[in-house]
Parts: structure tokens; C-alpha cells; sequence
């Protein structure tokens, strides 16, 4: 039993598909980059994995003992979130609303999990500091330590470097792997950054409106569709 | 400068003036309370659009010659804002095109009723009272008052208890939903506050002035602060400080309450942008 498996799943909206024939398991402990070209269906496949969307056929499910409220997910930022007052404080603590249930306010040990993850994220010291004038990099951080108070176990990113520059960028991938390796933290990734999908991931979904590859890294790399896309496709 | 003072504390003797103080305290401070959100979530328009429907179904209720006209009011305002929050998720019709065509509708369909079917023989001067709150503010009823001052507690303590759940839905609605949170309840929950917010406001300032009460101190405490619940409180003290001194001028000067209400929250939201550039 995997942590999530994916069945004959096909994706998209109303009339049109998106994705189909998507087969896939997910194993504790493993670094998933779903790589693809624009409009492959790769957010859509974050959202359904989510349960934000409802897959057309197939079906997606989790498995030991992951619940679907302990997946944290790190989304692409919006409009809305640019200009927001909040401080760091407050959005990280907002990850733990899901352990309070009907309870209406944090307990000292959701405190506690917040401030932990901060300082594993090395943003302890902008606690106060409001989250619109920190740095890309910063706010990415700040939604990582978010994600972490909601899971301990599985991570989805969604194109998590966008927008970044490249010191910045190397310094969150840094970060992604140590929590893959050192705290066991299954990530899932969805990435246009090829080369850094093949250096850190362990395993590669390739998909561009049907799955062309699924399997370890190293294979990928070998075969016909991932050498095409590496070499050719630099930074895509 | 003392004999507005001593008019002041003449008027402060009526019951009429206390509880005019008192209903637009309590409604300050709610419309307040959500304007944050409401303009957080790009929602500003929502206010607006409810408003003209809370309009529209007034003169329903003042033409169908309803004694308790809050009984029609309230849940149609409930029902729409309902409606429009769901609309403004996918659907076919875009969110500002829908807010726009309820509310002049509504606007249309409230003031032909009104002039068809009135009973009263000073039309106009009845409209204007409902779009502007010229006088309802001063003439409440015992009933009145405590409706508003229930209304206002429900409102508050709603508010209190989902707070941490309102920031989290407001900041970012698909992590809150992806990590378990019912967020669509949520914005639902936040639509019915809204509506309810609205029917009160329209006491104080009018149907069509409420939006300016709800949005106006939410953006003058965006301009200084840096954390949400710092501007949820600023934003209150703002509205509630506004309204009090909105209304005693009104009082002394004998200006109409609703539009001297908002005016003092624009002449704030001023001072407040000005600070804020300066201390960049």
C-alpha cells in the first residue's frame, strides 16, 4: 500500500480532458517531480490529488494512515496574497487551524508546532515582520513552515521557485531536500525547472495530456522522452 | 465653541439622541469587523450590490404595507448575498457583472415600486431617506434599538469565535480547503454576516452610502498596519470613533447623519494614506 495512488485517472473540466491515463504510486519517503509543458494538466493534477477538483474517471487515494487533511500544500501565490497585512506570525499559525477541529482558538501546543517549524525554516527572527514587504524567498518560507503545520508527512509544491532568482532559488531546493531527507517529509513537486527536477527528485511524472513517463529518476534520464526534454529542453 | 457644547448636552438629554449613539456604535463597529475581509477577498462590490437589493425589498415591504419591514428585509438581503458569492465562484456569469446587474435592478425595481404604489404623498423625500438614512437613524423605535443591539452581539461574537478560520479563509482559500477546512462554508458564513451587517448600516447611513461604512476603515487601517488582527482593531476604533463623532456633528450642525458619518471616515482614510506615505 502507497501513501497515495493514482488508478486510470483522466482529469479535466466540463466537456474537455485535460490528462488521461494517469497511473501512479507515491511511497514514503519519496521526491516526486511532475514535469511537463504548459497546459499539460499538472495543476489540475495537484488540485485533484488536493480534492480541490474532482477527477472525470479513476480515482486518487491515500493510504497508510494519511489522512486527506494532512497533506500540505505550498500553492502558487495570488493576487490577494501580495498586498495582504499579515505577519509571519499569523500565517504560520494558520496552518495548524486543521488540528483544532470546532475548537476556536490555538492551544499553546499548536504555538508550540508553529514556532518549531519556523525555526526549521530559519524565519524565526521575521515572526513580527509583515508578510507583504518580505522577500520572494522569505514568503515561500513562510508558506513552507505553513505547510509543515499542517503535515508531517506528505508536501505538495506547486511550481514553488516561480518567480525567484536563481540564489533564492538554490536556497529553497536546498531546503525542499533536507526536509525530504532529514525529517522524511514525502515531497510531490510540480516544476518547469527540468534540471533541478532530475538532480533532487527521486522519481519523474512526465505528463503532456497523457502520462509520457512515470519512474525512478535515474531511468528517466535514460530514456528516449527524458533525454529529449532535458537536453532540449533547458529551462522550459 | 462652549454653546455648542451646552446644545450638545441639551440634545444628549433626548432618549431619541442616545440611542441613535448607541445603534451607530454597535453597527459602526460591526461593518468594521468584516470591511477587512471584504476588501481583502476583492469583495468590496459585494457590499454594494446587497445594499441597493436591501433597498429594493424596503420598498417591497413599504408597498405590501409591512409593519415589521426587517422580517422581508433581512432574509431576501441573506438569500442574495448567498447567491451572489456562488455565482462569483465559476459559473458562466462573472462575479462583477452579476453584483452590478442585481443591484441597479434591484435599485429599478425598488424605486418604480415606491413611486407606483406609495401611499405616502412625498415620494422623493421618502427614497431619499432610504438611499441616504436622512432621518431613520433619529426616529428608532425601543424595538428598534434592541434588535440592532441583538443583531450587533450575534454579529460580534460569530466574528470572535470564527476569527482564526475567517484569516485563514480570507488569506489563502485553497490551502485552507486542501488541509481540511470548510472554506466555502466559511465564505458562505461570511455572506450572511454581510447581509446582515448591511441591513442594519442602512439605519445609519443609508442604502446607499453602507459600503463606504464597511470599507472605508478597513482601508485606512490598511494603510499603517502590518498585521491582520492590527488592522481589524484599528480599523474598529477608526469606525467606531468616526461614527460617534460623525453623528454629534450632525447633530450640532443639523447635517444629514449618514453622509456626515462617511465623510468623517474619508476625512480619516486621508489623514491615514498621508501618514503612511510619509513614513515610507
Amino acid at each position: 500500500m502507497a501513501l497515495l495512488t493514482a488508478q486510470n485517472v483522466t482529469l479535466g473540466y466540463d466537456n474537455t480532458t485535460v490528462v488521461e491515463d494517469l497511473n501512479f504510486e507515491v511511497n514514503s519517503g519519496d521526491y516526486l517531480c511532475i514535469v511537463g509543458e504548459n497546459g499539460s494538466g499538472k495543476t489540475t493534477l495537484m488540485k485533484t490529488i488536493l480534492r480541490l477538483k474532482n477527477s472525470l474517471s479513476g480515482k486518487i487515494f491515500t493510504g497508510e494512515g494519511l489522512r486527506q487533511n494532512e497533506i500540505g500544500y505550498l500553492p502558487q501565490q495570488t493576487e490577494v496574497q501580495r498586498d495582504f497585512p499579515a505577519s509571519v506570525w499569523e500565517i504560520v499559525l494558520s496552518g495548524c487551524l486543521n488540528k483544532c477541529g470546532i475548537r476556536p482558538f490555538y492551544s499553546k501546543k499548536e504555538k508550540m508546532l508553529a514556532r518549531e517549524n519556523m525555526e526549521r525554516m530559519g524565519i524565526a527572527h521575521l515572526e513580527k515582520r509583515c508578510y507583504r514587504e518580505l522577500s520572494g524567498g522569505q514568503q515561500q518560507r513562510v508558506l513552507l513552515a505553513r505547510a509543515l503545520c499542517a503535515t508531517s508527512k506528505m508536501l505538495l509544491l506547486d511550481e514553488p521557485v516561480a518567480g525567484l532568482d536563481p540564489k533564492a532559488t538554490a536556497e529553497l531546493y536546498e531546503v525542499i531536500d533536507k526536509l525530504n531527507k532529514e525529517y522524511g517529509i514525502t515531497v510531490i513537486m510540480i516544476s518547469h525547472d527540468i534540471s533541478a527536477a532530475v538532480k533532487y527528485a527521486s522519481h519523474i511524472l512526465h505528463i503532456s495530456h497523457k502520462p509520457l513517463f512515470f519512474g525512478k529518476t535515474e531511468d528517466y534520464v535514460k530514456s528516449h522522452i527524458g533525454q529529449a526534454f532535458t537536453q532540449g529542453g533547458q529551462g522550459v | 465653541m462652549t454653546e455648542n457644547f451646552s446644545k450638545l448636552a441639551d440634545y444628549l438629554r433626548f432618549d431619541f439622541v442616545r440611542n441613535a449613539l448607541i445603534v451607530g456604535v454597535l453597527i459602526a463597529l460591526c461593518s468594521s469587523l468584516l470591511g477587512v475581509t471584504l476588501v481583502l477577498k476583492r469583495f468590496s462590490f459585494i457590499g454594494d450590490g446587497l445594499s441597493h437589493v436591501a433597498f429594493g425589498a424596503m420598498s417591497v415591504a413599504a408597498v405590501v404595507g409591512l409593519t415589521d419591514q426587517m422580517a422581508l428585509v433581512l432574509p431576501v438581503t441573506v438569500i442574495s448575498a448567498i447567491i451572489l458569492l456562488s455565482m462569483g465562484q465559476g459559473s458562466k456569469l462573472k462575479g462583477d457583472a452579476a453584483i452590478a446587474m442585481i443591484s441597479v435592478g434591484a435599485l429599478a425595481v425598488g424605486y418604480l415600486l415606491q413611486n407606483v404604489f406609495s401611499t405616502s404623498t412625498n415620494v422623493s423625500g421618502d427614497v431619499c431617506s432610504t438611499l441616504f438614512g436622512s432621518t431613520s437613524i433619529l426616529t428608532l423605535s425601543k424595538g428598534d434599538v434592541w434588535t440592532c443591539i441583538i443583531l450587533s452581539a450575534l454579529v460580534l461574537a460569530v466574528f470572535i469565535v470564527f476569527y482564526n478560520k475567517i484569516f485563514a479563509v480570507t488569506f489563502d482559500e485553497s490551502f485552507s480547503q486542501a488541509t481540511g477546512i470548510r472554506a466555502k462554508a466559511y465564505n458562505l458564513l461570511i455572506a450572511v454576516v454581510i447581509a446582515v451587517i448591511i441591513v442594519l448600516a442602512m439605519n445609519l447611513v443609508g442604502s446607499l452610502l453602507v459600503s463606504a461604512l464597511i470599507i472605508f476603515p478597513a482601508l485606512s487601517a490598511m494603510r499603517l498596519f502590518k498585521s491582520f488582527r492590527g488592522v481589524v482593531i484599528c480599523s474598529a476604533i477608526i469606525s467606531v470613533f468616526c461614527a460617534l463623532i460623525g453623528i454629534l456633528i450632525s447633530i450640532v450642525a443639523g447635517t444629514p447623519v449618514g453622509s456626515t458619518v462617511v465623510v468623517t471616515d474619508l476625512a480619516v482614510f486621508a489623514i491615514f494614506a498621508l501618514i503612511g506615505v510619509v513614513k515610507k
